[in-house]
């Protein structure tokens, strides 16, 4: 009796600290860093160490004082360039995504149907740039694009050019950038739904009279929609917040969100403006996010 | 219930037997049909005639070609030699949503991501049929397979054998020519499967439409065919009606594959008139069979007798034209409607046979280690020569 009594708090407790271990991570990794950006973004800048105003004062005078200001967030709708970096931000996170999808779904599937052994070698090379450092192949496609480039050496050695064209530091050569780096996380979550698509269905539909593309636009494609609107998300959303490739690959004065909020926090020196821009940031995020959990809840499937 | 349920649905081609008629206009025609994959030969230069309103039924075991045969009437593969005709057009090079033949796949391949209603009338809106006309369709044939309550259902809520129905009004909404069916009643459970298999052949008989059945397993195909082509190695076996097949086989395989039979290995002794004589070997019992291929004196053949033709009796029989031998009774099971000897008769031979329970009856009539006379019909000894 004892032990049954003892082996079943055991397990109460193991059980608890599965589920527990989770949650403390995401609290003390996410949430209290997402607190402390909060707490920043709604004080003053200061010529300080650190250099923002207290949430909290303890003068003398006057007891405690609560010390929040909306300052920055008013600072960020009032200033256009806020406004365009979201923006143009938000463009090139989209046009990106969508490049992704039409070079990763044709992959994902042509992987899917390939059989073994060749699918997993395919697969082995869809992850194999991990293997190298993503500052070393961004800066592998500046000596691709520059103008005494790789491309414009054998466009000009061919006699197609005469005048080397401009690649490097343009809107285009971030896309090129984004493109290259995130589809293989639009890949990855497309091969995993369209591996697992019953052939059958497409003979189904094809038996039913369903011409190739509209058994691909009835069938395949409502079928792969948890993995195309996963792998969207992957690539969306960490190439919003990019900072890396329009620095290196896109023009001095290209405006992504990523590169003005580095601008705000090293070289203005303002953190609280630089933590307001991060927490719109976030939430213009959370959107997409949360339809994505509404669409799953409508197809469990 | 079930005799007469059985009767109104029995499978009847339009006229009678049209196989027999040499008159009568085949609907299907497959001739010298090849599939080869790389060097394996899944079907191997089949013919093939079928009539309009059959339930056709091909059997045979797994690896046999007969999935592959389907698949070549479908569309889906394409055929390595030979054609395809259906109802008078080559239907050979054309491809699978052109055909007017639609397929009930063995896992049916209901769509999970449109409901009933929309699987079923997933074949119409191909067509370009108007809205209203789907609509009207779509309702008869849900009638038809009994699923109107389930019409806005999504096919993950649904059972098996609803799923089954959802694929089958899906596969005949386009009045198909022909309707194929793979192991249609495979994933059903056993009580279901006959219960099905009495509403596909009501189905057919309502319908006319021409039926391409392919099963493994013999019981289906007997309850439910016109005729059944037994399949074996890419190639047929046998054509025939069930009963054709069941007591008719044209050899050991076919024989075998359809319930139990014991094999005699003999010699022919005399030959007469649709008639020969021959002597089981070891014994020199001496079998009467109708016969009317040529075979000579001497030759070395088989008999084969189904278990539920023998009679078993302690007192030897009297009527003439009949083949008698003695055995011990070494094993029986009683199954409550019937009961099965097992019979040694002479050392190395054992005979099975298969009695009615007529009578209700508190013991057994045999026991075991009784010594028993085994007789049976010369119209009821098989004559295999392969």
């Amino acid at each position: 009796m004892n032990h049954g009594i003892g082996s079943a708090k055991r397990d109460r407790l193991w059980r608890s600290t599965v589920i527990g271990l989770p949650y403390a991570w995401l609290l003390l990794f996410f949430l209290a860093p997402f607190l402390i950006v909060l707490k920043i973004s709604f004080a003053d800048p200061i010529m300080a160490q650190p250099p923002f105003t207290p949430l909290l004062d303890w003068g003398a005078e006057s007891g405690r004082r609560l010390l929040a200001t909306m300052d920055n967030y008013r600072f960020l709708l009032e200033d256009k360039l806020y406004w365009l970096s979201y923006l143009t931000s938000i463009k090139i996170a989209a046009i990106s995504t969508i490049l992704c999808l039409l070079l990763g779904f044709p992959m994902a599937y042509a992987i899917a149907r390939t059989p073994q052994p060749w699918r997993n070698l395919l697969l082995l090379l869809v992850v194999l740039p991990f293997w190298t450092s993503f500052l070393l192949r961004v800066y592998a496609w500046m000596v691709m694009l520059g103008k005494q480039g790789l491309i414009n050496q054998l466009l000009a050695g061919v006699g197609f050019i005469e005048e080397p064209i401009q690649m490097l530091y343009t809107d285009g050569a971030i896309y090129v950038g984004i493109v290259y780096t995130y589809v293989p996380f639009m890949i990855l979550p497309l091969y995993a739904t369209l591996e697992k698509l019953d052939l059958d269905l497409h003979e189904a539909a094809a038996d039913l009279g369903g011409r190739p593309f509209q058994v691909f636009r009835d069938i395949t494609l409502p079928m792969a929609m948890p993995g195309i609107i996963a792998g969207c998300l992957l690539v969306f959303i960490p190439a919003l917040g990019e900072f890396v490739i329009p620095a290196l690959l896109g023009a001095m004065d290209s405006l992504m969100i990523g590169r003005t909020l580095y601008d705000e926090f090293f070289i203005n020196q303002d953190w609280p403006l630089a933590s307001a821009v991060a927490v719109i940031m976030l939430f213009i995020l959370v959107i997409p996010i949360m339809v994505f959990q509404r669409l799953q809840q409508e197809n469990p499937a | 219930m079930t005799e007469k349920a059985r009767a109104s649905a029995q499978p009847a081609a339009p006229d009678g037997a049209p196989w027999n008629d040499s008159e009568a206009r085949p609907f299907i025609e497959i001739q010298q049909l090849s599939k080869k994959f790389d060097d394996f030969t899944a079907v191997n230069k089949v013919d093939l005639v079928i009539y309009r309103g059959e339930l056709f039924t091909i059997l045979g075991g797994s690896g046999c070609g007969k999935s592959t045969l389907l698949r070549m009437l479908a569309g889906f593969e394409t055929p390595t030699g030979g054609r395809v005709l259906i109802d008078g057009i080559d239907v050979t090079d054309m491809p699978a949503y052109d055909r007017p033949v639609n397929m009930m796949f063995q896992s049916y391949a209901v769509f999970p991501h449109m409901s009933v209603e929309q699987n079923i009338g997933y074949g119409l809106k191909k067509e370009r049929v108007p809205r209203a006309q789907i609509a009207e369709r779509v309702a008869e044939m849900l009638e038809l397979v009994q699923l109107e309550p389930l019409a806005k259902y999504k096919p993950g809520n649904l059972s098996g054998g609803q799923q089954q129905r959802v694929a089958l009004a899906r596969a005949l909404i386009k009045q198909p020519k022909v309707l194929l069916l793979d192991e249609p009643l495979a994933a059903l459970d056993k009580k279901l499967r006959e219960q099905t298999q009495f509403e596909l052949m009501n189905i057919q008989d309502k319908l006319g439409t021409t039926f391409v059945v392919v099963t493994h397993d013999q019981e289906e195909a007997m309850t439910l065919a016109t005729r059944i082509a037994v399949m074996r190695a890419g190639e047929f076996v046998q054509i025939g009606t069930p009963s054709e097949v069941y007591e008719y086989p044209c050899n050991h395989y076919v024989a075998d594959f359809f319930g139990n039979i014991n094999i005699f290995e003999a010699t022919v002794v005399s030959i007469g008139d649709g008639a020969i004589t021959a002597e089981l070997d070891g014994t020199g019992t001496l079998v009467e069979a109708d016969h009317d291929e040529p075979l000579e004196t001497g030759q070395k053949i088989r008999i084969g007798v189904r278990p539920e033709k023998l009679l078993i009796s302690r007192e030897q029989p009297t009527s003439a034209g009949q083949t008698v031998t003695r055995g011990v009774v070494e094993d029986l099971a009683y199954y409550g409607n019937r009961s099965v000897y097992r019979v040694r008769s002479g050392s190395d031979r054992v005979i099975e046979v298969s009695t009615q329970n007529y009578m209700r009856s508190a013991r057994l009539l045999l026991e075991w280690d009784d010594e028993v006379y085994l007789s049976w019909d010369a119209s009821c000894s098989v004559v295999l020569t392969e």
